[in-house]
């Protein structure tokens, strides 16, 4: 399970490899925070490589998704597989995130 | 289920007549040791053949939801209180039960059905929710003497179908 972070012009880009659940998600939240107190306002979290998210998962992505937007900033996601995308349905959050279903997509759309 | 936990005798996992469940595995509470548990329950519904969305999405998030409650409100996080985690795999159903040394919950009282004015914008409380869509029964025990016991229960029809809706 890790995190790797890198910039794609001003937009922030963390891969999430692996699980996100209860035993990795606040180093997501901090990695995500400390680029936010630097003054990044762009995030894209991509979804590609990952496994399965919990409830602690998604607990830190709407976290972070209310800290970004009281910045002014803005998160979106990206390459939700197709349980990933079940997870977000059952629990609402496809109606509070921006969600595509590429990478190039989704850098496009800020 | 929508009940209190019913106190009293566990009733035995279906394995338990065969001698002894598939999985027995009994942790520290710490959040770090959850992750290799459930992959080695996924495992066990690899070998069985069970869909992969039983092996991507119902089981390894059910199974973590009820390991990491049982390890931080069960235990509060206390290393010296201890989670067990066992587990029943055969072609017709998945039985996961954990059972740790708290005084228990009340999954009616303590579920979020989804329609909560903050359902959406909170950050937590979404754990019991979803082992209650991802699996098709669950149940709960506080057993005297041992802990509260939570037992989820996916059977091949249940897992056929769109998560969400429950059995009757």
């Amino acid at each position: 399970m890790s995190f790797t972070m890198q910039r794609d012009g001003e937009i922030c880009v963390v891969d999430v490899e692996g699980q996100l659940i209860v035993g990795n998600r606040q180093e997501l939240k901090q990695k995500v925070l400390d680029e936010l107190d630097r003054g990044e306002r762009r995030f894209l979290i991509d979804f590609a490589r990952t496994g399965y998210i919990d409830s602690s998962g998604l607990g830190v992505l709407v976290s972070l998704s209310k800290k970004i937007r009281e910045q002014g900033g803005e998160l979106r996601l990206a390459n939700l597989n197709d349980d990933l995308k079940t997870l977000f349905e059952l629990t609402k959050l496809d109606t509070l995130f921006q969600i595509a279903d590429s990478r190039e997509r989704a850098l496009q759309s800020f | 289920m929508d009940d209190a936990p019913a106190t009293g005798v566990v009733p035995p996992l279906p394995c338990d007549a065969r001698g002894a469940a598939a999985l027995d595995v009994t942790l520290a509470s710490d959040v770090s040791l959850v992750e290799p548990v459930v992959a080695a329950v996924v495992a066990r519904c690899e070998a069985h053949g069970w869909p992969e969305r039983v092996c991507r999405l119902h089981v390894p998030v059910a199974l973590t939801e009820a390991i990491a409650n049982a390890v931080v409100s069960g235990n509060g996080a206390d290393p010296a209180k201890v989670v067990r985690v066992r587990a029943c795999v055969d072609a017709v159903a998945v039985v996961l039960e954990v059972t740790d040394q708290g005084g228990g919950f009340d999954l009616a009282e303590d579920a979020a059905t989804g329609e909560e004015e903050d359902f959406l914008e909170r950050e937590g409380g979404r754990g019991l929710f979803l082992m209650q869509r991802l699996m098709d029964r669950v149940e709960q025990w506080v057993a005297p003497g041992v802990g509260s016991v939570v037992r989820m229960t996916l059977g091949r029809g249940g897992a056929a179908r769109a998560p969400g809706g429950r059995v009757a």
